[in-house]
């Protein structure tokens, strides 16, 4: 297996040295591209992950997490770049849903992604320089193809399960569709059987941000020693508001305003929520490629399950053993309730063994990433009882 | 979890509605409640079972308890289902409150090859002597509520659902009536089985 754990190469360019990070690796030759759905070929890649908890003798308690739009593989750890907590160690650990004294957890970076996964920011080996515009464009079908391949790595045949939220979801969907199986269980959070036109032009807005700014210099900034910063910070401001709630932000921060006592008549943060936001763009910057942006928000507007089987979603399912638990938020609007009950239709049709709850919660979209308790109880009912189907110890 | 469940016994209606579903079959129960009949099903009948309950609290308490069951509404949500999808279909106490419970029966016997349907009597002999002596709306064990909060919005007597299933070709394969002590005796005579039961369950097939 060809595992590294770093190689030094000195970079030039601003941003994340990948090289540098603490992570996993899978490192494949040219004689295993990644064929894409696109029809081109990523001729040698890297796949960076982590894991947590053990693998069991037999091999069947692996679980595979797949992370949404912006996360990456520190899914249950503190994040070498921001210093922060894992952005699902409410999830992932000791007792906790993911219980990784019971499971081994597998998250890894996708493809296209920055964080030591192969994508534009990284050498095109063909090259020399940074791939930029010339990364080819991938889907979410390519990303679990490559994470099929770092399965196959680490000789892992099956998973017990397979989750996550929001574009994690959708991996979970095409996971489920296009390896039956090898999986076991899916739990597909806070996400939609395709994407929306709404959420397509969400979509597009943040690429026209990040295509805007000087910076940007033609998807080359890193051969200019320079980032979009403006652009990508716009387009991380804009896709939060989708990732909350009207009633969410009205109870964070309603009118309030920022360190002052009165409005000031100009373009200053005078409300928290200004402020909020501004600084959910400017720490993003610092941890997230710009290009990268594009891409997977790319796949992500490309993703739609029903193109397979002449546009009926339940031809999709037809047959499937995988066993679905698929969840929803009442107050998130950018992947609503009735998306879900779209897959979860799709599965009765095709008589699958399905469960579907809608948690209320006012917290939006992000709430699959929060602390609430009917979430967290459902998940790990479904993952147990799952455990006792599939004959795991606990 | 499931042995927690169990050493409290079920209801006896769900006892009788257990008691008519051959081992290892597929079923599905509609409006499943807290899931109390399909674990016992689970575990004592080793059926592979699936539910639909309305309410949120039900539905996380279910898939809490690793049961299969989907959040969705009984009168719009079987119309997803595939022809005989499932051996039996379970409609426990909630044809009553059913938007369209004539299309309801029609679904549950496309999308199973059996239903068992249970619910309460309105021509119990209780219930017509509180209408004839008090002159208001019947309240009882079986029927709880005030008239301005019920959701039985359509309820029947066995001699009227027999009427219904007689029109849809429905063929009855058993029937039971459970009188105000729940002792259940097979329904023989409608007459007196409707006088006399507080609670109805049939076995049915198209």
């Amino acid at each position: 297996m060809a595992v590294e754990h770093a190689h030094a190469t000195p970079r030039a360019q601003t941003g994340v040295d990948t090289s540098r990070l603490p992570t996993d690796r899978v490192v494949f030759g040219p004689d295993r591209p990644l064929r894409l759905d696109s029809g081109a070929e990523l001729p040698g890649f890297t796949v960076a992950y982590r894991t947590y908890g053990t693998l069991n003798a037999t091999k069947s308690n692996a679980i595979l997490v797949c992370h949404a739009l912006t996360g990456d593989q520190y899914v249950a750890e503190t994040h070498p770049v921001t210093g922060k907590r894992g952005w699902w160690d409410l999830v992932v650990g000791p007792g906790l849903v993911l219980d990784t004294d019971k499971y081994f957890v597998i998250c890894p970076n996708v493809i296209g992604g920055c964080m030591g996964t192969t994508g534009p920011m990284e050498i095109n080996p063909a090259t020399g320089e940074p791939y930029g515009l010339s990364f080819p464009v991938i889907t979410i079908g390519d990303m679990v193809r490559a994470q099929a391949m770092l399965l196959d790595e680490l000789g892992i045949e099956t998973l017990f399960a397979v989750v996550g939220g929001s574009m994690g979801g959708m991996q979970v969907l095409e996971w489920a569709v296009s390896y039956p199986e090898r999986v076991f269980a899916a739990v597909p959070i806070a996400t939609a059987p395709h994407h929306s036109a709404q959420n397509i032009a969400f979509n597009e807005v943040g690429r026209q941000a990040i295509m805007a700014d000087p910076d940007w210099r033609g998807g080359a900034y890193q051969r200019h020693g320079v980032r979009p910063r403006g652009g990508l910070a716009v387009a991380r401001m804009a896709a939060h508001i989708t990732y909350l709630s009207e009633a969410a932000l009205q109870r964070k921060f309603g009118r309030r305003l920022q360190d002052r006592e009165a409005i000031t008549y100009g373009f200053e943060a005078d409300f928290q929520v200004e402020s909020y936001l501004r600084h959910q763009g400017i720490t993003f910057v610092e941890r997230f490629d710009a290009n990268s942006y594009l891409y997977i928000t790319r796949a992500i507007d490309y993703f739609d399950l029903s193109t397979r089987n002449g546009g009926v979603l339940a031809e999709v399912f037809r047959g499937t053993k995988v066993r679905f638990c698929v969840i929803s938020f009442s107050s998130d609007w950018l992947y609503p309730t009735s998306e879900s009950r779209l897959i979860v239709q799709a599965l009765n049709g095709a008589a699958a063994n399905v469960s579907f709850a809608e948690i209320q919660s006012d917290k939006g979209h992000d709430a699959f990433l929060l602390d609430e308790p009917a979430f967290l109880k459902v998940f790990g009912g479904f993952l147990t009882g799952a455990g006792w189907h599939r004959g795991l110890e606990g | 979890m499931i042995a927690d469940t169990l050493r409290k016994a079920i209801r006896v209606d769900l006892q009788l509605i257990a008691d008519m579903i051959e081992p290892r079959s597929r079923v599905l129960d509609v409006g499943c409640g807290d899931g109390a009949l399909l674990e016992y099903l689970t575990t004592f009948k080793q059926v592979d079972g699936r539910g639909i309950e309305l309410s949120s609290e039900g539905v996380n308490a279910c898939v809490s308890a690793g049961l299969s069951v989907i959040q969705g509404n009984a009168d719009t949500d079987l119309v997803d289902y595939p022809e005989h999808a499932f051996d039996y279909v379970i409609l426990s106490q909630t044809l009553q409150a059913m938007r369209a419970p004539r299309m309801a029966l029609e679904q549950l016997l496309r999308i199973g090859r059996r239903a068992i349907v249970s619910f309460p009597n309105f021509a119990h002999w209780r219930v017509r002597y509180y209408l004839l002596m008090r002159g208001r709306m019947p309240m009882s064990g079986a029927l709880p509520y005030s008239w301005y909060d019920t959701p039985n919005i359509h309820l029947c007597t066995i001699r009227d659902f027999l009427e219904l299933c007689r029109e849809l070709g429905i063929t009855i394969e058993r029937s039971l009536a459970l009188d105000h002590a729940s002792v259940p005796r097979a329904i023989s005579g409608v007459v007196s089985a409707n006088l006399f039961g507080e609670q109805a369950v049939f076995l049915l097939r198209k």
